[in-house]
């Protein structure tokens, strides 16, 4: 199975990169781009075939190091 | 007094920690390979600055779970004192001996320059010698941020251990380097025997730093 992780940083937490981003993408021309908010995308092999037990393992992952909850925000997608 | 230095792959203030340890405190730390897996009589652990595991995933998120962290946190929860020092701090947050993250700086540039720190809690161990003092912070990982909650707490509980503040001890938004909240530069656990600073209190420690002022954080331990 294929886990798609995204970790994005939480709405309250400002995100001074992903600013920059969007002053770039004006300057290009883009001028209807609002708001960016930069994340990582983590991609995971996992062996099995229950996906649900794929889920709770990927959460766990996250909660105990993929993302910082702190200031973070993680979605998880298994594809078979 | 039993010192110990943890040393990651990727740590490079590990000499500079066991020199001021040496000089102030007077005795030769052990240096603490990760992959050791105890640290047994200890009166101070230090974990130091540096870019442990190329600040993979996050700043001190991997180091925080190298064998020797096990030790760490069991020292820590028996009370023995603790200091984190940049990436030290780092991974002190990352293992969950400190609360709150620290965010990439506000400008999005690593900063290397000196700065001053006021003491906002003057007794706990480590921090009943200092008031203002200036230490340089060489960083660009090191805007702090918790929730308002968290921040509460840690206020009423006196976990603030340092802010970035002017020469007058003024803390307003001109004297923070990096955009912590707060201008916080160290907090201190629940029970104030886990410190973690920004701030390089081993990088001015002697008179050829041209500052001494960090060496009050190690008389502080001593005293």
């Amino acid at each position: 199975m294929l886990a798609k992780i995204h970790i994005t940083l939480k709405k309250d937490v400002l995100d001074p990169q992903g600013s920059v981003i969007a002053n770039s993408l004006k300057s290009l021309g883009f001028d209807n781009v609002r708001d960016v908010r930069q994340g990582k995308f983590i991609e995971l092999e996992i062996e099995g075939k229950d996906r649900d037990t794929a889920t709770k393992q990927c959460n766990e992952m996250c909660e105990k190091l993929l993302a910082n909850l702190v200031i973070e925000d993680y979605s998880v997608e298994i594809e078979s | 007094m039993k010192t110990h230095v943890v040393v990651f792959p990727g740590s490079n203030c590990d000499r500079d920690v066991a020199v001021a340890i040496e000089k102030i405190i007077g005795s030769l730390p052990k240096m603490v390979w990760h992959k050791d897996t105890s640290i047994d009589q200890s009166d101070l652990i230090v974990v130091p600055g540096g870019f442990s595991y190329g600040d993979y995933l996050r700043c001190g998120a991997m180091a925080s779970t190298s064998p020797i962290m096990k030790s760490v946190i069991e020292n820590a929860i028996k009370g023995v004192p603790v200091l984190g020092i940049c990436n030290g701090f780092q991974i002190l947050i990352e293992s969950g001996l400190l609360q709150g993250a620290l965010m990439r700086n506000s400008s999005l540039s690593f900063i290397c320059r000196d700065v001053i720190i006021k003491t906002t809690n003057s007794k706990s161990i480590f921090t009943n010698k200092s008031k203002i003092s200036k230490m340089p912070i060489a960083h660009n990982e090191g805007n702090f941020f918790a929730s308002d909650d968290q921040i509460k707490k840690m206020e009423d509980n006196e976990q603030i251990a340092f802010q970035y503040c002017n020469e007058n001890g003024d803390i307003n938004d001109e004297s923070n380097p990096n955009g912590s909240i707060k201008n916080i530069a160290g907090i201190l656990n629940q029970n104030k025997n886990v410190l973690g600073m920004m701030p390089h209190p081993e990088r001015a420690a002697e008179n050829i730093h041209g500052c001494e002022d960090g060496k009050t954080i190690f008389e502080s331990i001593l005293n």
